[in-house]
């Protein structure tokens, strides 16, 4: 059974899961737009334009503190570079897809999409119309984000400043992360990066979320090659 | 102005998606080049965490007893041991708002 329905259904499905840590998560950055005092308009246009929840967070905490828009902009470009990634493996299994649907469809590549979706295109039993369950998938993660965004801006107008919701943001960062704590080269960036993110802090435009990923990675390559020569 | 910038980073952000599916075959990412991008979450977070945990409000370092310094001492140990989102998120939540009350 290879209905286009059905291997929508399951992308529904298999997504579910990971629509827990989603849900508090959108509601948070909702909350947190109107408390560093963007407009509701303007925070929910950021959940549709973007769309990446991680980025989005990044980029008005980054307006609201003064980084010039350039800043802004291109950090979001850097945390979100890792699309590239998951669109080179999922791309052999939709090259038949006409260039339209390909754009189309590209729009839904997030982390849990391709998560769930690549583990369901790697299985064999289905040869026909694969790309339903990525938009399966896509679809219900994007419905998720963009009401749980909407809540988030209704309660954020209601949450009190003194619960200091702010610092939620640093704790879903770490969240995002706490599964590499695990690995020794990956903790070592973390703590390269960090550190460096502290001594250029005061470098004009909050430049700081730029210089530090270059140096981040300039020392994971480092950490790459130490390890091939073992 | 700001708006402009919603669209622009939407639209690179579009372009981080759908360029590897369209323009190029994927295995143009080379084998270094993909490793090396699995490193960038470890990079760009921790480039939030810090400041936001280590500076106050106006840039300076904050106390060694600062509430946030438990909170995500908390939610480091809960999310080292339980590999659960929301478990590291409330956990450092409740522990800072048990220090600020």
């Amino acid at each position: 059974m290879s209905s286009k329905l059905s291997i929508f259904k399951t992308g529904s499905i298999d997504i579910a899961p990971l629509l827990i840590p989603v849900i508090p998560f959108g509601i948070i950055f909702g909350a947190i737009g109107i408390e560093l005092g963007f407009s509701p308009l303007m925070t929910y246009a950021t959940s549709l334009i973007i769309f990446g929840g991680a980025s989005q967070i990044v980029f008005i905490q980054l307006l609201s503190g003064g980084a010039s828009s350039l800043v802004a902009i291109t950090s979001v470009g850097v945390i979100n570079s890792r699309h590239f990634l998951y669109g080179a493996v999922l791309t052999e299994y939709l090259e038949k897809l006409s260039l339209i649907k390909k754009l189309l469809i590209s729009y839904l590549i997030t982390d849990q999409t391709f998560a769930v979706s690549n583990k369901f295109f790697k299985s064999k039993h289905v040869k026909k119309n694969k790309h339903y369950h990525l938009l399966g998938a896509g679809i219900t993660l994007w419905t998720t984000w963009q009401v749980t965004t909407i809540i988030g801006i209704l309660l954020g107008s209601i949450v009190p400043e003194e619960w200091g919701l702010k610092f939620a943001i640093p704790l879903t960062f770490l969240a995002i992360i706490i599964n590499e704590f695990r690995k020794l080269d990956h903790v070592l960036v973390m703590l390269i990066s960090g550190i460096s993110s502290l001594i250029f802090f005061d470098v004009p435009f909050k430049a700081y979320i730029v210089i530090t990923p270059f140096i981040g990675l300039f020392s994971a390559l480092i950490i790459i090659k130490i390890k091939e020569n073992q | 102005m700001s708006w402009l910038s919603v669209i622009i980073a939407g639209l690179i952000t579009y372009f981080t998606r759908f360029s590897m599916i369209t323009f190029v075959n994927g295995k143009m990412l080379n084998k270094k080049v993909r490793l090396v991008l699995s490193y960038v979450p470890s990079t760009v977070f921790p480039a939030i965490i810090f400041p936001a945990v280590f500076f106050n409000d106006y840039g300076n370092l904050v106390d060694a007893s600062d509430p946030k310094i438990f909170g995500i001492l908390a939610a480091i140990i809960i999310g080292y041991f339980s590999k659960n989102i929301i478990a590291t998120i409330i956990s450092g939540l409740i522990v800072y708002w048990i220090f600020i009350f």
